[in-house]
């Protein structure tokens, strides 16, 4: 491939690609993301080719294989062009159906659509489906559209015309401008202003400056940054490229975790791909800017994903933070000032110059603009990649697009900012979502997990668990955060263990102070908050374990017991069959008991008691009833 | 350097650009807490307990004095009500390690600190990694270095290079503000190869690692 040497030269490519294709041209779409491809999409698309072949329609309709669409849970996802017809969860048995009615009888298989489960609705295209019809997906809506392996798919959608433009008509001030007009805010946790930190690395003094992508990704079931990096490449490259002309950088590195081999793999290749088309390396599109990117795999530890540790990291040290001041702005990477961006933040880039810093900054609250991508997880139905423009009430993320919680529970709370975020109750779900909103909450916006709970969910534990994580996570040098958090943990644990004393939630309090005050990293400063947030809303549950020994979710184990009610009990033995601790006594009509001191509170039982008899349940706080005598236990 | 104006605790100073908050503060007799910090070696901001309250541009922030560079018009708190709090306890999570370290039953004094507030763990080592920045900065040895993260986090010595550098050295051990640097190398030295005669003799002394 010729290199493009000219905006001029890119646009003719654009064209002759636009003109090789045909959009009334039958197109099968396979989401081939991290998720789907778990759960079988590679079969589908051998099923779908041989399928092809054997009709003789090989030549008459084109594949392709996508990133991730942000349905994961309904995957393998199939879209068919140009209807765009949506079929979910595609086996490769189904592929058969969907060739010989879809693309020969024009008909739908309705069985893989998706039903809507709370009204029984079916929709046929992505754009009907309640979870795709209230996003609005400024930044993840091109990873349907592309291959992540192909130039020529970004580039007929519009791919590198941001690049061109910043490049040859823009100077770099004026690329800054933009960007601090579109008031675009770091996605990556803090929320600090991009156009503001790239004015600082520019203005920083020195010739050599570095720009960085941060893909490292470390909270527990979030990955919009890696379903970027997965499914459009191009864009985060794009963008990078474009802050480096901005700040003055003439290299970039794009750090990425270990685990994710998928994201490494597109990336290579579109790195390999823009540097053969121009793209990267001297003097791109002729306007006398040169830029190289190196990719560098991290080990994967989540304090990596601080940027002085993944700076660090980069150098081939041991990935601890350091000291702000100086700032990398100023003293980054190997001593010269260097700017590092998350992954989604970089992503924008390209549509704030393609569209204007006017019309991004429409889109948004006062403080936050933009849209921002969450990854909703927990007891939610529809659970997936969410975009959403700032400011959508929780409360239509949680039920619009997320259809509510299931299996008819009650909603608890939401969990966002990851694990060092907080817990919003039911009461404060219509707050609109924004950097600012989210902290008076007491929670944060962090990389954007969002996880839902239900009434089965004892947030102290939740609280607990975050807290073991990031004690895990702590890099262990400074006190606050290694003893702080590891103190916090062990009270926490007494606590959901049944053994909290008078004055435990005081001594937390205490300690958090001093953790959140005296830290080196956000890390540490940060650690506090899953307790303090569920202290703040949850207060009466701490209580009710301390004093009572009672947890109210009828969640921790060491403060619950299962209890059969011998009223209700009709003998059937399901319990005793299912039972793996051997706990349960019975036999035919005759009244099962449950012997404590043998149950292992699995829970086992309950699930396979018959719903009509309902005859277990949970006790906390309570004692658990004697059982009827030996005699008494014949069902008449 | 330029001269900086800045106030500590309602005092004007006058300092020298690219010092930090502990030695500008020292200039005037102003006592920070410092546990962690050494004049010889590079600032390193392990025990936060010189935590003091900067105030520049309008914000307030606690920073660690031992290595927050001063500022011109910067105002210094460094002893109030919250910065004694924050000292107490992470004095008392110290002590949970290391009860009879002089330095810390002196700091627990000062803040009140309650030195069995928490359970004890036998490790002695509170991370200030005195020993491992003087090995490595000063001496230019790196015997000692740290291994694992978070609560498992822990110091080590390098036998292969202890062996060699450690017994005729030593100069790290009156740093130890606790007494688990003597008790790691007795450790290592257990652990050591006999070193060979013709190489500066055996390199244990009391510990009898030879074997006889
Ligand atoms: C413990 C910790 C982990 C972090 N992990 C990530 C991460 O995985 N990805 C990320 O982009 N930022 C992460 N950050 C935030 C980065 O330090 C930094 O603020 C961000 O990369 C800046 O980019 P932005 O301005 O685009 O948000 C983390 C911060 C902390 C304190
Ligand atoms: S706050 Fe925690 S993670 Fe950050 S430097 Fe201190 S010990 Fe390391
Ligand atoms: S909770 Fe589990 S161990 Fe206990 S009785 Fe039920 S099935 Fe058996
Ligand atoms: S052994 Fe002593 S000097 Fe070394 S880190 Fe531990 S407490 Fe500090
Ligand atoms: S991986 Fe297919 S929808 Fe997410
Ligand atoms: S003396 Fe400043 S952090 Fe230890």
């Amino acid at each position: 491939m010729p290199r493009i040497k000219s905006p001029a030269e890119l646009e003719a490519f654009r064209k002759a690609i636009l003109a090789k294709r045909d959009d009334k041209k039958p197109c099968i779409t396979l989401c081939s993301g991290s998720a789907c491809h778990a759960t079988g999409s590679e079969k589908v698309a051998d099923a779908i080719l041989a399928e092809l072949e054997s009709h003789g329609l090989k030549d008459q309709v084109d594949i392709r294989r996508t990133g991730c669409h942000g349905f994961c849970e309904q995957g393998p996802i199939v879209v068919v062009y140009p209807e765009g017809i949506s079929y979910l969860k595609v086996k490769p048995e189904d592929v058969c159906e969907i060739v010989s009615h879809t693309f020969k009888e024009k008909k739908l298989v309705e069985r893989l659509l998706y039903v809507d489960p709370n009204t029984g609705d079916k929709s046929s295209h992505e754009h009907d489906i309640p979870f795709y019809k209230n996003q609005q997906r400024l930044i993840l809506g091109l990873n349907t559209k592309i291959d992540p392996k192909s130039l020529e798919d970004y580039l007929a959608v519009g791919g590198y015309q941001a690049m061109a433009k910043a490049l040859l008509q823009m100077t770099p001030e004026e690329v800054i401008g933009e960007v601090k007009g579109a008031k675009l805010r770091g996605r990556g946790g803090a929320g600090f202003p991009s156009g503001t930190k790239w004015e600082f690395a520019r203005n920083a003094p020195g010739d050599q400056k570095y720009v960085v992508v941060n893909c490292d990704e470390g909270d527990p079931g979030a990955y919009m940054d890696r379903s970027l990096m997965e499914g459009n490449p191009f864009t985060v490259l794009e963008g990078l490229l474009i802050g480096a002309y901005a700040i003055g950088a003439s290299e970039g590195y794009i750090y990425v975790r270990q685990e994710y081999p998928l994201a490494v793999d597109n990336l290579t290749v579109a790195i390999k791909k823009a540097e053969e088309h121009g793209f990267l390396g001297k003097n791109i599109l002729g306007s006398g800017f040169d830029f190289t990117v190196k990719v560098h795999r991290g080990a994967g530890a989540f304090i990596c994903g601080e940027e002085t540790s993944l700076l660090q990291s980069l150098e081939g040290k041991p990935g601890e933070p350091k000291p702000r001041p100086p700032f990398p702005a100023v003293r980054g990477l190997w001593g010269k000032p260097t700017n590092i961006n998350n992954v989604e933040t970089w992503a924008n880039i390209p549509v704030i110059i393609n569209k204007g810093a006017d019309y991004f900054s429409s889109i948004g609250t006062e403080s936050s603009k933009g849209t921002k991508i969450f990854s909703l997880v927990g007891k939610v139905n529809n659970t997936g990649l969410v975009e959403v423009p700032m400011g959508m009430p929780l409360r239509d993320i949680i039920f619009k697009i997320g259809g509510g919680v299931p299996n008819g529970k009650k909603f608890k709370a939401v969990q966002t900012g990851g694990p060092s975020g907080g817990c919003i109750p039911e009461e404060y779900l219509d707050v609109k979502v924004d950097f600012d909103e989210l902290m008076k909450m007491g929670a944060m916006m962090g990389s954007g997990g969002m996880i839902v709970m239900d009434e089965d969910t004892c947030l102290v534990d939740i609280a607990r668990y975050f807290l073991e994580f990031l004690s895990d996570e702590s890099c262990g040098k400074c006190v606050p955060c290694r003893e702080g958090i590891r103190q916090m943990l062990k009270v926490m644990t007494a606590i959901t263990q049944g053994k909290g004393k008078e004055g435990d939630i005081e001594l937390l309090e205490n300690m958090a102070m001093a953790t959140q005050g005296a830290a080196l990293c956000a890390l540490g400063k940060t650690a506090p908050n899953p307790v303090l947030s569920t202290l703040k809303y949850f207060r009466h549950e701490y209580e009710a374990h301390i004093k009572e020994k009672r947890c109210p979710a009828l969640s921790c184990k060491e403060l619950i017991a299962f209890h059969i009610d011998p009223a209700k009990c009709k003998g059937c033995g399901s319990c005793l069959r299912k039972c793996p601790a051997t706990a349960i006594e019975g036999g035919k009509k005759t009244i099962h008991v449950i012997d404590q001191e043998k149950c292992t509170k699995c829970g086992t039982c309950i699930e396979a008691c018959p719903a009509a008899f309902h005859a277990i349940s949970k006790l906390s706080g309570v004692p658990v009833p004697e059982p009827p005598p030996q005699s008494a236990r014949a069902i008449a | 350097m330029s001269e900086i104006v800045l106030q500590i605790d309602g005092k004007e100073v006058k300092a020298q650009e690219g010092m930090t908050i502990v030695e500008a503060a020292n200039t005037v007799g102003i006592h920070i807490p410092t546990l962690c910090h050494h004049e010889k070696l590079e600032p390193y901001g392990a025990c936060r307990i010189c935590t003091v309250e900067a105030e520049s541009n309008g914000r307030k922030t606690l920073v660690a004095g031992c290595l927050y560079p001063v500022e011109n018009g910067m105002v210094v708190q460094t002893s109030t009500e919250k910065l004694y709090a924050i000292r107490k306890v992470l004095v008392e999570q110290m002590m949970a390690h290391a009860p009879d370290a002089p330095q810390l039953i002196e700091l627990a004094k000062e803040y009140g600190a309650d030195k069995d507030r928490f359970d004890k763990d036998p490790s002695f080592c509170i991370l200030c990694g005195l020993c491992v920045r003087y090995c490595a900065e000063v001496k230019k040895k790196n015997a000692i270095g740290y291994m694992d993260r978070g609560p498992r986090r822990e110091i080590s010595f390098i036998p292969e290079v202890a062996a060699k550098e450690c017994w005729d050295c030593k100069e790290c051990f009156p740093l130890c503000p606790t007494s688990a640097l003597q008790a790691a190398y007795v450790l290592t030295e257990a652990l050591l190869p006999a070193q060979p005669e013709e190489e500066g003799g055996c390199s244990c002394s009391a510990s009898g690692c030879c074997g006889g």
